[in-house]
Formats: C-alpha cells, sequence, structure tokens
C-alpha cells in the first residue's frame, strides 16, 4: 500500500496542541519542507522535541511553539540560534532543557512502551532544578538512586532520509542516522520526507528505517535545506548566514520571512535559486 | 626556546589533561584543546581515539582546519557514542560560558532561566559527561565573567552537588587549575610563562586555593616541531589564545 503523501496532506493531519518530535540533529537533515509547510499553517500551541537547529528557530518565530523539549539547539557552523534565542529571552516559551542523552533516554522508553528509563544523566544538574516534572527512582538491587527520564510520547514526528520507497522503508546515505528511527517509533504516527522515492535503496544496513514505524512518505528533494543531507547536499552556508544575521533584526526577519516563508515549497526553492544567482552576481 | 607563544604553552597544557588516559576517546571542543589531544596521541599517549567530527575514528594526525585522515578505525554515529559517554571510555574537554569554585560549569544561558538575560547552546551533553566519565575544561579567555562564584545554570556538575564527578583540569589562557583544593573547590596548579599568579587571582571571581603553584611546561623540541609542522601549520592556535 502506498503511503505516498504531500506537505500539505501531512500538515493537514496534525492539529494544535499536538506534541511533535522532530528528527536530525542540530543544522543536519531536518525535514525543513514539512516544518515549512507547518510555518503556512494555523497550526500552533505544539510542543516540539528536538536536537534542535532552524526547526526550532523557525517554529518559535512563527509563534507555532508552546514547549520545547530539547538538549541544544544550534547550528552547528553558527553555534546560537537567534530565533531560539529571541524566544526564550522574550520567555515565550515554556522549556524541558534535558541533557541530550536523556531525550534520546525519554524517546527510547516511548518507543519500548516503557514508562520511563533510568540513568544518571541529569543528577546534580539545574536540569533536575528546574524541570520539576522529573522523579527519581530508587534501585531495587541497591545501588544508588537514578534518575527516571519520562517517556516522550509523541503524537507525530517529522524525519527526512535521503532515499524511501512508497511503503515507508528509508535509508540514509549520509555519516549518521542521528534518532531518527526512535523519533518514528516513539510516535502515534511518522511522516517521512525523502530526496527520492526510490526502490533501489541501497545498502541493506542503511535501512534504518521499517515501513511499520512510517504513516506517511513524502517526496521533497531539497527537502532538508538550508541543513545539511550528505551526501545529495550540504549545508547551504551562505543561506545559513542570511538566516542567521536576519534573525537578529526584526526588519530584516520581516524581510527574510516576505521573501523565503510565505509561499508555497516550490516558491521557497525558487527563492533560494534567485538568492544564489543575485549572490553570484553581485560577487562577479 | 624564548619563542615559544602562550598558544602553545597551552596546547602542552590541554595535552597534559589527557596524560595517562589510554584506549579513550578524547574528546576536544576547541581549537587549542584539538591541537593538544592529536599532540598527546602522538607523543605519549598513543592509544587515544579520536573522532574526525562527525561520525567517525580516524587514525593517524592532522591538521587543525584540515581534512581528516582517511584511515578510519570504527563508524560512531551519535547513538554510539552516547553509549560511550555512559560506558566511561571517554575524556571530555569543554568550554565554559561560566564556572565556579566547585567546577560547576554553564553552557545553559545567562540570567534567569525562566526568562534569560542570554540563550546559549543549552546544557548539550554536560550534565551526562560530567557524572560518567573524565571531564575538562577549557577556558581561553580566564576573567571573572567566566571564573563567576555562582554560576546561573549548573550544566556541567561540579564538587559540591552530592554526586560523584571526575573532574580533571581546567586549563586556560593564565594557567592550569584543578578541583584539588579543601572540599573539591578550584586550585591553581601552574602558570603559563609570563604570567604571575596575582593575575590569575584577579582574574578569578572567587577564592582560589594557591598553594605550590609551578611554571607551566614549555614543549620540547619534538613537540614544538609536531605543532608546527603537522598539527598545525597555518597556525590556527593563535586565533585562539593570541600571542601576547
Amino acid at each position: 500500500m502506498t503511503k505516498l503523501m504531500t506537505e500539505e496532506q501531512v500538515v493537514a493531519e496534525l492539529r494544535s496542541g499536538m506534541t511533535i518530535g522532530i528528527g536530525g540533529w542540530g543544522s543536519r537533515r531536518k525535514p525543513m519542507s514539512l516544518v515549512r509547510a507547518i510555518l503556512r499553517s494555523d497550526l500552533r500551541d505544539l510542543t516540539v522535541v528536538s536536537y534542535g537547529g532552524p526547526d526550532v528557530g523557525l517554529l518559535c518565530a512563527a509563534g507555532k511553539v508552546k514547549k520545547l523539549v530539547y538538549g541544544f539547539v544550534s547550528l552547528d557552523s553558527i553555534p546560537l540560534e537567534p530565533n531560539f534565542q529571541n524566544a526564550r529571552k522574550a520567555g515565550a516559551v515554556e522549556v524541558q532543557e534535558w541533557d541530550e542523552g536523556m531525550v534520546q533516554w525519554g524517546l527510547y522508553a516511548a518507543s519500548l512502551k516503557l514508562p520511563f528509563l533510568p540513568t544518571r544523566a541529569g543528577l546534580g544538574s539545574d536540569v533536575v532544578t528546574y524541570d520539576t516534572s522529573l522523579k527519581t527512582v530508587t534501585d531495587p538491587y541497591g545501588g544508588p538512586d537514578l534518575l527516571a527520564v519520562p517517556a516522550l510520547h509523541l503524537d507525530a514526528a517529522l524525519v527526512h532520509l535521503n532515499v524511501a520507497d512508497a511503503r515507508g522503508n528509508a535509508a540514509f546515505h549520509g555519516p549518521d542516522l542521528y534518532f531518527d528511527d526512535l523519533f518514528c517509533q516513539a510516535a502515534e504516527k511518522a511522516y517521512l520526507s525523502c530526496e527520492r522515492i526510490t526502490d533501489d535503496l541501497g545498502e541493506l544496513t542503511r535501512r534504518r528505517i521499517a515501513r511499520w514505524m512510517v504513516h506517511g512518505v513524502v517526496e521533497a528533494p531539497g527537502g532538508a535545506h538550508f541543513t545539511t543531507c550528505s551526501p545529495d547536499y550540504e549545508r547551504d552556508e551562505p543561506f545559513q548566514r542570511e538566516y542567521a544575521t536576519a534573525a537578529k533584526d526584526p526588519e530584516l526577519w520581516a524581510a527574510f520571512e516576505a521573501r523565503f516563508l510565505t509561499g508555497s515549497e516550490a516558491d521557497y526553492q525558487q527563492a533560494v535559486k534567485d538568492f544564489h544567482s543575485e549572490r553570484k552576481a553581485a560577487s562577479a | 626556546m624564548t619563542d615559544v607563544t602562550r598558544a602553545e604553552v597551552c596546547a602542552i597544557a590541554c595535552a597534559e589533561a589527557f596524560r595517562g588516559d589510554g584506549e579513550i576517546l578524547a574528546s576536544p571542543m576547541a581549537l587549542v584543546p584539538s591541537l593538544g589531544a592529536r599532540l598527546a596521541r602522538e607523543t605519549f599517549e598513543p592509544d587515544l581515539l579520536l573522532s574526525d567530527g562527525e561520525a567517525t575514528f580516524v587514525a593517524g594526525p592532522w591538521a587543525l582546519g584540515a581534512k581528516p585522515p582517511a584511515t578510519t578505525e570504527a563508524w560512531i554515529p551519535y547513538r554510539a557514542i552516547f553509549d560511550l559517554v555512559w560506558n566511561g571510555h571517554r575524556h571530555v574537554m569543554m568550554g565554559a560560558s561560566q564556572i565556579d569554585r566547585f567546577g560547576n560549569q554553564n553552557i545553559s544561558c545567562i540570567g534567569d532561566f525562566q526568562k534569560p538575560k542570554n540563550q546559549l547552546l543549552g546544557v548539550r551533553g554536560a550534565p551526562g559527561n560530567t557524572v560518567s566519565h573524565p571531564t575538562s575544561y577549557w577556558v581561553p579567555n580566564h576573567s571573572t565573567r567566566v571564573f563567576v562564584p555562582k554560576v546561573d545554570m549548573v550544566s556541567g556538575v561540579g564538587k559540591d552537588r552530592g554526586v560523584e564527578v571526575p573532574l580533571r583540569r581546567v586549563v586556560t589562557n593564565l594557567g592550569v587549575l584543578d578541583l584539588g583544593g579543601p572540599g573539591g573547590s578550584m586550585r591553581l596548579l601552574s602558570v603559563h610563562p609570563g604570567v604571575t599568579v596575582d593575575e590569575v587571582r584577579g582574574a578569578t571571581g572567587f577564592e582560589l586555593h594557591v598553594e605550590d603553584v609551578v611554571e607551566s611546561r614549555l614543549p620540547t623540541d619534538e613537540e614544538l616541531r609536531l605543532i608546527r609542522e603537522v598539527l598545525d601549520p597555518k597556525n590556527l592556535r593563535d586565533k585562539e589564545v593570541p600571542p601576547q
């Protein structure tokens, strides 16, 4: 059975107030075309779980986020994410700032239908000071108390892979799967975008997403832009710089939004092309 | 060797932090610590594991800013790194936006956590790192802005938080410290050539334990050759620690 959908069809299945997990890592292989589709929607009050990058920044800037669960938010080559910083400085979002291993543990617990998983990570730090929902658990075998990381149940997960078939089997061709399989398994419904739909998924050991984890598949060439999607393309550094510069100034940001984020995905991809030809022309 | 730079002394101090570590992953988070870790592996700690910064263990020396060597040892995606962190076979040298007298480190935010004056990275792996395996810190700008009486958000766990933390060294552009003072407080071990103890005290926003401070060691001729010709021929180290 084919699970092919468009970005708009995915967003139509989401609801305000949902908890949404976003795969990738920092500014690497993020399902950006799905994020952009959310920006165009009237969804709001989302809880977003992410190894955060521009996905988090864009959703915060658009006022879509009620609460964030994250270990970090970074653009990698630009360490700090200015839109995320703006949201935090304004006190505009609730946060659960966890150790990044705790985020993995929460997703893993949800994917295994366990209420929590124990860890040492977080103990002694202010993670447990500011997230008062966290509790410790006694080691029944007599060791020291451990932190009980609660399951991070996701209503939906969004991930972007290099290739997939129409039924939702998918492969990563870059250096790292990140935690995309856990995001899919922790979710009620996982939506997967990819560079290409194909029946030739390549090397077996790279096919780490199996169709039972996936509810919908979107063919989205350039769908991770401006984050990395190695080896299909690397991060668009000039564009990321443009994004980060704009996010630091309300007027520049309004212009950035008007130019890149108001139209369809096709409009976005065209605007990015134009951005690069203008740069080329200016430097010639 | 009167022409040895401050950055080179810092690189040696970073390398020394990894002495005795054996077959563990050395995770340096900035330029000078990277130089130090690679230097340690080329000289006195040949069994150290080093990552290419993405998802591969690589063998052999390579220069700062250059492509990692083609000799790969193992695939280590983040999932494998997380396992390795909690397993303990790692020594990380992290940065610190703030660090206090007991080695609590902050990379999360400045000001009130609920509505910070400035938001930084987030705690990342600092809480788990510090309770799981040896942790050192690198501070290229030793000042009272970084060395504060109390950090705003404890990301990396210090010695006064009721949990075991194997904290090792704090290497700065001025000297080398550890948490060997009374009650796990910060102690000055050495000052870099040209730096006085008072200078370090003045740049530290809390009482520092000071006793038997020596001068940080200089690189040997062979270490200097490795630094200048093999590991950092582009002299990127001076960007992180400008010459005096």
